[in-house]
């Protein structure tokens, strides 16, 4: 009995189904939509919406003495450090954070699934090295390596989002491996086998397919992460160049001023924590819905 | 040939001067103070100390044969007696003051400062100042390794004679470098790599504790040669100190002196705090910032786009993004370093004549190129500020904000960096003599793969101009060096390699118990302040 | 157990020889130099030559590998090139700052989280449950640099509980462990409560129950141990977090530990500290993440080594 019901578990579509009308009936999950819709929305429109140029250094938005302006009606949140429009700043900040974000991460989960898929399947000797592999990075303190990467080779937008995918594809990989080795196991699989199915076909045909959940799930929660991660390496000066706006970057340029301007620390602050909370709180309610294994955070 | 210091800095001199022979001996040695930086200190070995922080502290510890008035940037002979030059100015013989003794007891002797210069020489020893000995004969040998420079001989136990291989007017300057100051050879051999740790020299202080990432602390050397300095008995360097919290302390009287100064987002609120008013002293730094424009890279190669960049950049602005803590610069010297060309005029801010020579260049519709900046604040903020005043004209320079190193990188390769600012990297003066502006970073000596000049720029006839300044030992022709390298100078900026931006002023803070001269407190030399000279006004 | 120990010890060295080959393979192909470094600006390009060949900077990668591994097994961590000191002296100077950080976070995030995982597991379904987690989300979403330089600013500057930044007594150290724990507290508040709703659903509780014990008798007498343990066991996995953390967290408050040591280095490419920093993150990584892997089936019996 207990095998029967497995297999029709393991052959049932996976339940991808009507995700968005569950999602809006929770309000957390909700509250996670819209902020990300939002936020996509400001990314988009962002050269309609922002009030001014957000590289232009704006002669008045200094002080006499060359301190930033506070928030006022001409500039809704204070000027930078040179005299730019915060506001403007903040709103093209998010395309950046945005496509860090997809990017980074969309490649991390790209090279993670395939890891995993790999290892999982085709054991043997492709498994011990990939997965000796993955074990090796996650020995690395994963800032400490990429903050290497990004001395390495010069920052730009692409080569952030390389380096932020080259720290983040492991932990998917090692979930992915897990999933696929059980998998494997089953009978629908051995069948396929049996029948003469390539190794390549039932990774992709077969075994692919019922990964999607757990992908979009992590891929989700991967945003998260790899939004927080880009906005430390431009706090620390090594992500994206300036003159690009990134909300981390916004930090640390004028994190000197922290005591005596602090909308301009905490505004792009509270932005971050936004867009990563929203994906966080997405993917938690995705993982509800879509795994009920529940596995732990680490 | 001193005669164009900043007028600040002339008077607080001046001052000094007239003060120095009434007060000096009025004031008691005695009392304590503590001094705060957030760096480590790295080695105070003076033949390896090159940071900003370690080189006064090594200057308190070691003594060499030359060093400079207080608060001045006037030569003046330290552990030498005396010396004589050469007609040809390619000997120097140096008498020592007799009796000068080592921390450990032992006496110093020329062998000492033999075997000191010999030590930074010798390729081991890993010194960054081997090159300042190029002049003394035997320096190629010696620093491919073989033994001790020929030029140097001990004549006697208090005499010394070095040989040089050309006439250098520097040369004094060089002997009051840190570089040149005399360490025990024993201690060295007893130590080993860690001298720099375990530093025993013959100055006004001794080292009497370490503790890496958290303190240093240097006591009154009792049998000092120079009987009533130093003033202080104690001081304690706290590192680790945000220049943040150092100034919170230094108000709560918990600290006498923030050695990284006021950090710039304090920096308005500081010059109006009623509190701070009075402690805060201004002075003038031997130090140019600058962007290098490399020649060898089109259209930098073209001197018309290099003028013009040179108008297109707002000085004023960028003094005021750094809250006004610098003055506007239009010529590779600072304003307080002899040679300084006052009347000088350099290239006004002018947008449109800088529109008109991009297209008298061919280059009517801008180009694109590419400024590297080092990546701790403010400088890619002061790189932005640059980045828009060339947009204006047409330029778009794309920013690659690095590490200090891979930035020093990109400037030694021949087709590495278009355009350099150099902030935080800046040339700030080993020593103040003009030519020490030129040889590495505009001379077509530093024009090497791995060199220091970021412009690439090579004048043979300026070099050669340079060499014959710098052939002028006898002081009585000192006005006439003077001139011909304020000469040098303006024709550098004639081809415009680089557009000065400029020259920072420094901000020192001190705790209303240290007294001192004003100029102690903002020495072009002895940075942050003059260890030896400062007193404590609680012990008085 | 002891045969799964060994195997786990000797991957654990083979990973740390992995660790070392890519790090330094990262810095081999940095485009600084740094001889540059070290010579200074007024070097001669023969100072900046000899600098480099005594360093061995000069010779072939696999070379300079052999050299730095040679030093590595015995223990010999290089020589700082800018510093001047053995990297070894260094580390130990700083290590004690960095591993007082990281107790003082273990200690905010189990008294954090465990707190509010409790309250939410035993207030289940209510406002104040709902409440706790929305802040556990907001935990692990958090920036750690915004939480410090917010930490800074409402309780160092403008309520004045705490000093700005340093090192050396107490109060220096609790605004740097709250901002390094917050992360982990919103995990652990998270994973205390589900750990706990899972305990009360057993039936020896419902046992106990039964039994007349008084319900705070059950709860924190049987419940809540029971619930903690396998929640405590996680923690050797924290220390990859902290690790990184470090590196922001110090830099935030001037903390001297490891942290800063390798930021600074890795600006000036002082190759020998970046290496060793990796290093002894990797190991105490290694290590952790060993201790919580043999930890947890002493505890849940259910959880098999494999």
């Amino acid at each position: 009995m207990t095998v029967l019901e497995a297999d029709v578990r393991g052959i049932a579509a996976p339940p991808t189904r009507g995700i968005l009308a569950r999602l809006v009936r929770r309000p957390l999950a909700l509250f996670g939509l819209v902020l990300i819709g939002l936020v996509v929305v400001v990314a988009l429109g962002a050269p309609w919406i922002a009030p001014y140029d957000p590289y232009e250094q704006f002669f008045e938005g200094l002080s006499l003495e060359g301190a930033p302006l506070p928030p006022d009606g001409t500039f809704w949140f204070g000027t930078d450090l040179v005299g730019r429009d915060l506001f403007s700043r903040l709103i093209y900040g998010a395309q950046t954070s945005l496509i860090i974000g997809v990017v980074a991460n969309g490649i991390a989960v790209l090279i993670g699934a395939s890891v995993g898929i790999a290892a999982g399947y085709l054991r043997g000797r492709t498994e011990i090295v990939l997965m000796r592999f993955t074990d090796l990075m996650m020995a690395f303190p994963a800032l400490l390596l990429a903050i290497v990467l990004a001395a390495t080779f010069r920052p730009s937008l692409w080569i952030v989002a390389m380096v932020i995918a080259m720290v983040n594809w492991v932990q998917i990989a090692r979930i992915i491996y897990t999933e696929t080795r059980s998998l494997a196991e089953r009978d629908f699989i051995e069948a396929e086998r049996a029948m003469g199915a390539g190794a390549l076909r039932i990774m992709f045909r077969h075994i692919l397919p019922h990964l999607v959940s757990t992908i979009i799930v992590w891929g989700t929660l991967g945003i998260a992460t790899t939004v927080l991660l880009e906005a430390t390496l431009s706090f620390l000066g090594i992500g994206v160049q300036p003159p690009v706006p990134s909300w981390g970057n916004i930090i640390f340029e004028n994190q000197t001023y922290f005591s005596s301007a602090p909308w301009l620390v905490f505004i792009p602050g509270i932005a971050i924590l936004a867009l990563a909370l929203a994906f966080n709180l997405l993917g938690e309610a995705l993982r509800d819905i879509l795994d009920p294994t529940q596995q732990g955070y680490h | 040939m001193k005669q164009l210091l900043l007028s600040c800095v002339a008077g607080a001199s001046f001052a000094l001067a007239l003060g120095a022979t009434a007060a000096a001996d009025d004031i008691k040695q005695g009392g304590s103070m503590i001094v705060t930086y957030k760096d480590d200190v790295s080695t105070l070995d003076p033949a390896i100390g090159y940071d900003w922080q370690n080189w006064s502290m090594i200057k308190s510890l070691f003594d060499g044969l030359m060093d400079y008035e207080p608060g001045t940037t006037v030569l003046r002979k330290d552990i030498a007696e005396d010396y004589t030059i050469s007609d040809d100015g390619q000997t120097f013989t140096f008498t020592l003051r007799k009796g000068i003794k080592f921390h450990n007891g032992r006496e110093l002797t020329a062998e000492d400062v033999k075997y000191s210069i010999d030590r930074v020489v010798n390729p081991e020893t890993q010194s960054p100042g081997a090159g300042f000995f190029a002049s003394i004969k035997g320096f190629d040998e010696a620093s491919g390794g073989a033994g001790g420079l020929s030029g140097i001989t001990v004549v006697d136990p208090y005499t010394i004679k070095f040989e040089l291989s050309r006439p250098d007017a520097t040369f004094l300057h060089v002997m009051a470098l840190n570089f040149a100051h005399v360490v025990p050879k024993e201690e060295v051999e007893k130590y080993g790599a860690d001298f720099g740790k375990n530093p025993v020299g013959s100055g006004a202080f001794q080292m009497t504790e370490w503790t890496l990432g958290q303190r240093v602390v240097f006591e009154r050397f009792k049998d000092y040669w120079n009987t009533g300095l130093p003033k202080l008995d104690q001081i304690t360097f706290e590192v680790g100190q945000e220049p943040v919290v150092a100034l919170l302390r230094l108000q709560n009287g918990e600290i006498d002196i923030p050695g990284d100064g006021i950090p710039p987002a304090k920096f308005i609120e500081a010059m109006e705090d009623p509190t701070l008013k009075d402690l805060i002293i201004q002075g003038g730094q031997l130090h140019t910032g600058y962007v290098t424009m490399n020649v060898k890279i089109p259209p930098f190669d073209n001197v018309k786009v290099r003028q013009a960049v040179n108008m297109a950049i707002n000085k004023d602005r960028i003094v005021r993004i750094i809250n006004g803590r610098a003055v506007p610069a239009n010529q590779p010297l600072p304003p307080s370093m002899p040679g300084y060309a006052k009347d000088y005029q350099g290239y006004a801010y002018d947008v449109d004549k800088a529109k008109a020579l991009l297209a008298e260049a061919g280059l009517a519709d801008g180009f694109e190129t590419e400024l590297f900046v080092m990546n701790t604040d403010p400088q890619p903020r002061i790189a932005q500020a640059i980045q828009q005043d060339l947009a204006a004209i047409g330029i778009k320079a794309s920013i690659q904000s690095l590490a200090q190193a891979n930035v020093i990188a990109a400037g030694g390769e021949p087709d590495g960096a278009p355009m350099i600012w150099s902030g935080g990297m800046a040339w700030i003066a080993d020593f103040p003599d003009p030519s020490n502006f030129y040889g590495p970073i505009l001379g077509c000596g530093g024009a090497v793969q791995g060199g220091w000049n970021w412009s690439w720029y090579c004048n043979e006839e300026l070099d050669r101009k340079a060499a014959e300044a710098d052939s002028i030992v006898d002081p009585a022709r000192a006005g006439e060096r003077e001139a011909m390298w304020r000469d040098i100078y303006v024709k550098i900026m004639e081809d415009a390699p680089w557009a000065p931006i400029f020259n920072e002023e420094r901000f020192s803070v001190r705790s209303t118990r240290i007294g001192g001269d004003d100029a102690l407190f903002v020495d072009p030399v002895h940075i942050p302040v003059h260890y030896d000279q400062v007193y404590a006004k609680d012990v008085q | 157990m002891l045969a799964y120990v060994a195997r786990r010890l000797l991957q654990s060295v083979l990973i740390l020889f992995g660790v070392s080959i890519i790090t330094f393979a990262l810095l081999y192909i940095l485009p600084a130099d740094p001889a540059r470094q070290i010579a200074g600006r007024s070097a001669t390009a023969q100072t900046v030559d000899n600098i480099r060949e005594q360093l061995g900077l000069n010779l072939p990668f696999y070379q300079q590998y052999g050299r730095y591994l040679i030093g590595l097994v015995q223990g010999d961590l290089g020589r700082s090139y800018l510093q001047k000191t053995e990297v070894g002296t260094l580390i130990w100077s700083r290590l004690p700052a960095s591993l007082l950080l990281m107790v003082g976070a273990i200690v905010c995030e189990l008294v954090l989280g465990l707190t509010m995982g409790m309250i939410a597991a035993l207030r289940r379904g209510t406002a104040l449950d709902k409440g706790l987690m929305i802040f556990s989300f907001v935990g692990v979403s958090a920036p750690q640099f915004v939480i410090g330089i917010l930490l800074l600013y409402v309780f160092a500057v403008q309520l004045g509980w705490f000093p700005i930044g340093g090192y050396g007594t107490f109060a220096h150290l609790v605004l740097p462990s709250v901002t390094l724990g917050f992360l982990g507290a919103g995990w652990y508040s998270r994973m205390m409560r589900s750990s706990l709703l899972d305990v009360l659903r057993q039936d020896y509780i419902r046992t106990a129950e039964a039994k007349g014990l008084t319900r705070a008798r059950v709860i924190f007498g049987h419940a809540v141990p029971n619930a903690i343990l396998p929640v405590i066991a996680m923690i050797g996995i924290d220390i990859g977090l902290f690790m990184s953390g470090i590196v922001v967290v110090e830099s935030v408050f001037g903390w001297p530990g490891i942290g800063q040591l390798a930021w600074q280095a890795i600006q000036r490419v002082d190759i020998p500290i970046i290496m060793a920093v990796t290093i002894v993150s990797a190991v105490a990584i290694v290590i952790g993440n060993l201790l919580a892997d043999l930890i947890t089936p002493l505890i849940d019996p259910r959880i098999k080594l494999r």
